[in-house]
């Protein structure tokens, strides 16, 4: 089958490309199942090699290629055309500043990641018989989803929140605090949570849903986000909150 | 020029450039982190099943026996003294893991949770042991994450989408790295006292691959060009288990689970193959048993693939015939539970559902056993007898230690990767308190900026992404699972054909500065050709069939002749290299030398080289 990919295209050294423009480019013998990533890859080795993105595992595990397909959040790699049609439009990914083509500035991104202390703080000795800490299977179910997370942006550049206020930390670094702030072995539960009682933090999050669909692993965004909102009324000062005793 | 000094710089940003920059900076060496990725972007994030270590948290286990597995898995080419450092340190390196809160899943006793897993048992062959430390199957994504996490704590100085494309080597010794910032196009010279490559493999040399487009094994290559011989090129790991036709990773722990290997006429085929261990064999012998049920016109539907089956029904039938333990048996629940990962990729591409259907497998390109050739400190060496490269280290895939000989025994990429990058770390922060400074050359980036200029400006007709098929395709075909004289000359005459146009034919449309990838691309296929044509010229050398490196024109390993390692350099002329094998680096048999001078009688020497039987 034919298939035409609308790109949103933007290069700042091209002159009369500096501003976005739209192109089309049209492929044929694609099949249903080929993935929107090799489709773009052919584009790019076939028709016309400045056409740039981000990409790596080209399996959904590395979080490089998010972009908007349709409309819609998700990583190029994950999609297939059966999944998005003979008309395919893609953009950057919004919220975050465009440098070139589908290529975003990540950096605020990483930096709202980097507020919430996203590691492991435990200051205790590690146990006398010099082996693991130990933990349930029940108490390790309890953060299971957040630990899903490959930091591909695709939850916080689809929330309004966040489009509105870039300072807004975001739906990611919320799950990558939710990780450690009921992870049963962590102690520094309660300064994430102060760092997130802030304006910028998790109050931002109007509860607009947008996130959960976009994430292409299936984390339960707006959930986590609801744990975390829910500790910090209960008061969270120590030991572990189990997300059932906080609803 | 923008000139950065930092005493340790490492080339990578997976499991083993994290670890060593972890250990290194908690050392008090002064660390930078220099990746063409996001750190969290790298391929050890892709591991799935586990990380092998002698917990014994669930069967009784030891390091000397993933010692003796890891030994017998590389067909006796691996390096025994490194074997025996690696199973050691596994069990503290895990430990450590655990304790920088690595989420792994747990046992009834709160402890780690551990799976079987190829070629992994219990004293000396005896019964398949669970060693694989997991969590869910996104294991490698975990540790990932957290390295990545923990060196955020450490305020590790990162310099990401920063690519190395080339090194400083002065007297012999090396000063640095040189760097393209991707956003800008700008060449970087990272001025160190070390400098440390854990910068990946090389699948991409091949069509049907697990590998990241990212692993274009620039490090390895970089290394080659600048003097240092590679090792052991010849053997490269066909995973069994890739989805059909695009080589995703199906990880042995669907296996290890109870999943079974199933041909056209629904045989459980690996019976034949390897009577003990089955499905859990080696991956060479597993990736060989697949391609030769294909000869026989048993592959399903005839076209190279064959069912990788872990519906509940099919699994508790031959855990009945096996007489496993009835709480050993699994239902849906359990399958989505250990395997989430696994179903969502069969799920999104093939629109299978594993709990209802068997999954279509083929091996896929997946590991290179071998690369920079290191000690046990990641301290990269030059030649046979071991000669130490002042301020070179690599650790990860493209090292070769050699822990994983001429086949790399399942989970221990991952512990290779932290055990070896720890130990790199620390050796590299004890060596920069006491090295000095080397000064800079003039016009250090002199010749690499040439080489990118050419490719920037060159008028040909050939497209990168041509030639790169091209190769791709020739690999497969000629330098695969099987190999003859024959098959392996045609790959190389295929090689030089397409060298020939990359130096003399190339064309990029993108001239501009800001993340060009097309050019990016257009020198990763110069990397990708140096390092086929190194597997391809070393495995045509290689007159036997070893792990990996089967030929049908030598069918039998023979450790006469050939018990050794290869080294293979390159004489540093970009488009028209020559190269020189040799054959002359000893494999370490130490623990096996250990056995005989204690006495062991021959048929109790379990280190002794022997035939492998699974």
């Amino acid at each position: 089958m034919d298939v035409t990919f609308k790109i949103r295209r933007q290069n700042p050294e091209v002159p009369g490309q500096e501003k976005p423009y739209w192109q089309e480019f049209v492929l044929s013998d694609v099949d249903p199942a080929d993935r929107v990533l090799e489709m773009l890859h052919r584009i790019k080795w076939e028709q016309d090699g400045s056409l740039s993105l981000r990409r790596s595992c080209a399996h959904g595990v590395c979080g490089s290629d998010a972009m908007r397909i349709n409309g819609v959040n998700r990583l190029a790699c994950k999609m297939l055309i059966q999944d998005v049609g003979e008309r395919v439009q893609i953009e950057p990914i919004l919220g975050l500043p465009v440098i070139k083509d589908l290529i975003v500035d990540m950096e605020p991104f990483f930096d709202h990641y980097k507020r919430v202390m996203p590691f492991f703080v435990n200051e205790d000795p590690v146990p006398e018989d010099g082996r693991e800490r130990l933990q349930t299977q029940e108490d390790r179910e309890l953060f299971d989803d957040s630990t899903k997370c490959i930091l591909c942006a695709c939850c916080t550049t689809s929330c309004p929140s966040f489009w509105a206020n870039g300072h807004y930390v975001g739906p990611a670094a919320i799950v990558g605090a939710h990780r450690f702030i009921f992870d049963t072995r962590d102690q520094a539960g309660k300064e994430r949570l102060d760092v997130l009682s802030e304006p910028d933090g998790v109050w931002r999050c109007r509860t607009i849903f947008n996130c959960t669909p976009a994430c292409p692993r299936d984390i339960e965004v707006t959930r986590a986000i609801g744990e975390v909102k829910l500790a910090i009324r209960k008061g969270r000062t120590d030991g572990i909150i189990r997300p059932n005793e906080v609803q | 020029m923008k000139v950065h000094k930092h005493e340790a710089i490492i080339v990578g940003a997976g499991g083993a450039g994290l670890m060593a920059a972890l250990y290194a900076s908690k050392a008090g060496a002064d660390v930078a982190v220099v990746s063409k990725l996001y750190p969290t972007r790298s391929h050890t994030g892709a591991a799935q099943g586990g990380i092998g270590a002698a917990l014994g948290n669930l069967d009784e286990d030891k390091p000397i026996y993933h010692t003796y597995d890891t030994v017998k898995g590389g067909d006796y080419l691996t390096d025994q003294a490194a074997a025996k450092i690696l199973a050691e340190n596994a069990v503290d390196a895990v430990i450590e893991l655990e304790h920088m809160g690595l989420p792994f899943d747990r046992t009834s006793e709160k402890r780690i949770s551990q799976r079987r897993f190829g070629g992994h048992t219990r004293n000396f062959g005896e019964e398949l042991v669970r060693r694989a430390c997991h969590a869910a199957d996104r294991t490698g994504h975990m540790i990932l994450q957290t390295l990545y996490q923990q060196c955020i704590k450490n305020e590790v100085h990162f310099f990401d989408e920063f690519q190395v494309v080339d090194m400083i080597v002065v007297d012999g010794a090396v000063a640095g790295v040189i760097a393209i910032e991707l956003g800008t196009g700008e060449f970087h010279i990272f001025h160190g006292k070390a400098s440390f490559f854990a910068s990946g493999g090389w699948g991409r040399c091949w069509s049907v691959t697990s590998n990241a487009h990212a692993l274009t094994g620039d490090g390895a290559a970089i290394a080659l060009r600048r003097g240092v011989p590679l090792e052991d090129m010849e053997f490269f790991q066909f995973h069994p288990t890739g989805i059909y036709r695009m080589g995703i990773l199906i990880t042995e722990g669907v296996r290890g689970e109870g999943g079974v290997l199933i041909n056209s006429v629904g045989e459980r085929f690996m019976e034949r193959y390897a009577p003990s261990a089955k499905d859990l064999a080696s991956r060479d012998v597993v990736s060989r048993a697949i391609y030769l049920e294909t000869r026989e016109g048993r592959s399903i539907k005839n076209r190279g693939y064959v069912h990788l089956d872990i519906r509940p029904g099919t699994v508790n039938r031959y855990f009945a015939e096996e007489g496993r333990d009835r709480n050993d048996f699994i239902d849906d629940a359990t399958v989505e539970r250990k395997l989430p990962d696994i179903l969502d990729f069969c799920r999104t591409y093939l629109g299978v559902d594993p709990v209802k259907e068997p999954m279509p497998v083929q091996p896929t390109a997946h590991y290179a056993m071998g690369g920079i050739p290191t000690n046990v400190d990641a301290e990269v060496v030059v030649d046979a007898s071991g000669t130490v490269m002042p301020g070179l280290y690599a650790a990860g895939e493209t090292a070769c230690v050699s822990v994983h000989g001429a086949n790399r025994l399942g989970t221990n990429s991952l512990v290779d990767l932290v055990v070896f990058g720890r130990r790199g770390g620390m050796r590299m922060a004890e060596f920069v308190k006491g090295a000095d400074w080397k000064a800079l050359p003039a016009d250090p980036e002199g010749e690499i900026r040439a080489e990118f200029d050419r490719i920037r400006n060159s008028t040909g007709k050939s497209r990168s992404g041509e030639l790169r098929a091209k190769m791709q395709e020739t690999m497969m075909e000629n330098i695969g699972v099987f190999r003859t004289q024959e098959t392996m000359q045609r790959g190389i005459d295929d090689l030089a054909e397409l060298r020939e146009r990359f130096y003399t034919d190339i064309q990029i449309d993108d001239k501009t500065r800001i993340f060009n990838t097309d050019l990016m691309e257009a020198w990763e296929l110069g990397a990708l050709l140096d390092l086929a044509d190194v597997t391809a010229r070393t495995a045509i050398e290689r007159k036997e069939s070893r792990g990996a490196h089967s030929r049908e024109d030598f069918k039998e390993r023979d450790d006469e002749n050939w018990l050794a390692h290869s080294l293979i350099s390159h004489d540093g002329a970009l488009a028209e290299p020559s190269y020189t094998v040799s054959f002359d680096k000893p494999v370490d048999l130490s623990l096996w030398e250990e056995e005989i001078a204690q006495g062991v009688p021959e048929d109790k020497q379990q280190f002794r080289p022997k035939a492998r039987v699974y």
